[in-house]
């Protein structure tokens, strides 16, 4: 109580400064550029050879960027990962929709989601070798394999926790089967699947990167590999910074077309 | 009191109602049994009068809202029967509009939308049920509120809404769950005198559940007070009151304050008991 009346107060005092200093941007930037401060100090010590500092990792990126190394090993990447996330993204959500509606799907599928959830993938993602070889259905494999369980688990969750008056009320008023999942259930449970695809969009990068470090190297993870080896850490550093820039970025995306797409009503806020 | 003659104390079947014409609802010896057998309904008989509004009353509870949820098709009963216009309810149909104590409003559709919903389930196109849906927003006083969401209106906007959605389907019975428990007070008494405007240009019967003995007198035509769970029906009472009055002389009204005394002796004994 005594919290809340204080922020009041200060609002009404200073409200200019208190809505800068919580201005999301500002303290995300601070944040950010805290972390990278501790980088860069921990990287001058130095805590071990085999850490470099800030500046010498960002000037390894921009002169991977420029010679367009990057650009070549992304490339590669992408194949695999965009693959495997879209076939997830369609085939889990359709999973977990349909073990949302049905209790035999449910009683069938989600415990196989549950265990994989919790199984050490990176375990798993070699035995993907002695059935799909070490070719690009394999990594797609991988993509799936570390993408699946979140977005069919999300979206199983989406739609068996359907606000029970909503179901009521479109009952009351009449409508069928399909016309209750189609306009009550999915929008009612759209925020959960969005938010296990953002989940499963994240983990795919986890997935693709995974598969080139343990099945073969190629793109992303071969540069990873290959800096490993050549004892430039500077570089190697530089492609796993590149890694969480693209998959934050591109969940941030998939954020933004969902609101513009879906959900006029968080735009009204 | 002229009133008082009229409490009927055995509301069997075919207890006189409003003008003697076929009850627009007639709901017989109803029960309910929830699985785990917690017995909420002992038995229930009552008519409700075609045309008029009726209230039902009870302590916390007692089944009002399992009753209603019978009678619009949303539950079904363990024994007994509702039958409207003669026919017995086997589901939810288009002669009955249920108006939610929680108002189960679409967050992600707008105000518009919202209200169209029932129509739009009906497969009437966009273009009309949209023009309907605008009529009743403006009956129900949101004029300019159509492309709000939810989330952006009160609790008592938010209760308007979910009128105009059920008025929006023209059906004839009106089934009103606490409509104004989640409403505050200065609000509830506009809204219940916007009801009642609203009703008289709609000729509709309404079967309306509260816990409070001011708004049954108040809104009523008859009340329906149930003893506790399992319940029956304690007592069938016409307040009467005339409305004509405006509502503020109503309210000092000392017909209208003795009938709110009455019921209140009634529910007490079950409360203590």
């Amino acid at each position: 109580m005594a919290a809340s009346a204080g922020i009041r107060v200060g609002r009404t005092a200073s409200r200019r400064a208190a809505a800068r200093l919580s201005s999301p941007w500002l303290l995300r930037g601070a944040s950010i550029l805290f972390v990278l401060g501790l980088w860069e100090w921990a990287g001058r010590i130095p805590v071990n050879v085999a850490f470099p500092s800030c500046t010498e990792t960002l000037a390894a990126l921009g002169e991977m960027l420029v010679d367009g190394t990057l650009a070549e090993a992304y490339a590669e990447t992408a194949g695999p990962l965009i693959v495997g996330v879209l076939l997830t993204a369609v085939g889990g959500v359709f999973a977990g929709v349909v073990m949302g509606l049905s209790p035999r799907a449910e009683w069938l599928g989600l415990p196989v989601f549950i265990v994989l959830q919790a199984s050490p993938s990176a375990a798993i993602i070699p035995l993907i070798t002695f059935v799909y070889g070490i070719g690009f259905t394999a990594k797609v494999f991988a993509v799936v394999l570390l993408s699946a369980p979140v977005i069919v688990l999300n979206s199983y969750r989406g739609i068996a926790n359907t606000p029970r008056s909503l179901v009521e009320m479109s009952n009351a008023f009449l409508a069928s089967r399909w016309q209750r999942i189609w306009k009550v259930v999915i929008p009612a449970g759209s925020g959960l699947i969005f938010a296990g695809l953002r989940l499963g969009l994240a983990q795919g990068f986890t997935g693709a990167v995974l598969a080139e470090l343990i099945i073969t190297p190629t793109g992303v993870g071969d540069l990873i590999t290959f800096y490993r080896s050549s004892a430039e850490y500077a570089q190697m550093f530089a492609v796993i910074l590149s890694i969480i820039l693209v998959a934050s970025i591109s969940v941030t995306l998939l954020q933004n077309l969902e609101r513009r797409l879906f959900r006029p009503e968080l735009r009204a806020l | 009191m002229t009133g008082r003659a009229s409490i009927t104390s055995d509301p069997g079947v075919g207890a006189p109602s409003g003008d003697g014409r076929e009850p627009a609802v007639r709901i017989v010896e109803l029960t309910k049994e929830f699985s785990g057998g917690v017995r909420a309904l002992g038995g229930l008989t009552f008519d409700v009068p075609r045309g008029e509004l009726t209230s039902i009353i009870g302590p916390s509870g007692c089944g009002k809202t399992t009753t209603l949820k019978i009678v619009g098709g949303l539950i079904d009963a363990t024994s007994g029967s509702v039958e409207v216009d003669g026919v017995p309810v086997t589901g939810p149909g288009p002669d009955r509009a249920f108006v939610f104590q929680d108002f189960a409003l679409m967050p992600w559709a707008t105000v518009l939308r919202n209200v169209a919903f029932g129509l739009e389930l009906r497969g009437v196109d966009r273009k009309e049920r949209e023009e309907t849906a605008r009529a009743y927003v403006d009956k129900v006083g949101l004029a300019g509120f159509e492309d709000s969401y939810p989330h952006q209106l009160s609790g008592g906007m938010r209760q308007r809404v979910g009128l105009a959605r059920a008025l929006a389907v023209d059906a004839d019975i009106l089934l009103m769950d606490e409509p104004f428990a989640s409403v505050d007070e200065q609000i509830r008494r506009q809204f219940q005198e916007d009801l009642l405007r609203l009703l008289s240009e709609e000729s509709k019967t309404v079967i309306f559940v509260t816990h409070s003995i001011e708004e049954a007198v108040y809104v009523s035509d008859q009340v329906v007070i149930l003893t506790r769970g399992p319940s029956s029906v304690s007592k069938v009472v016409r307040p009467g009151i005339d409305r004509g009055a405006g509502s503020d002389d109503i309210r000092r009204d000392p017909a209208y304050l003795d009938w709110v005394e009455q019921i209140w002796h009634e529910l007490r004994d079950y409360l203590e008991r």
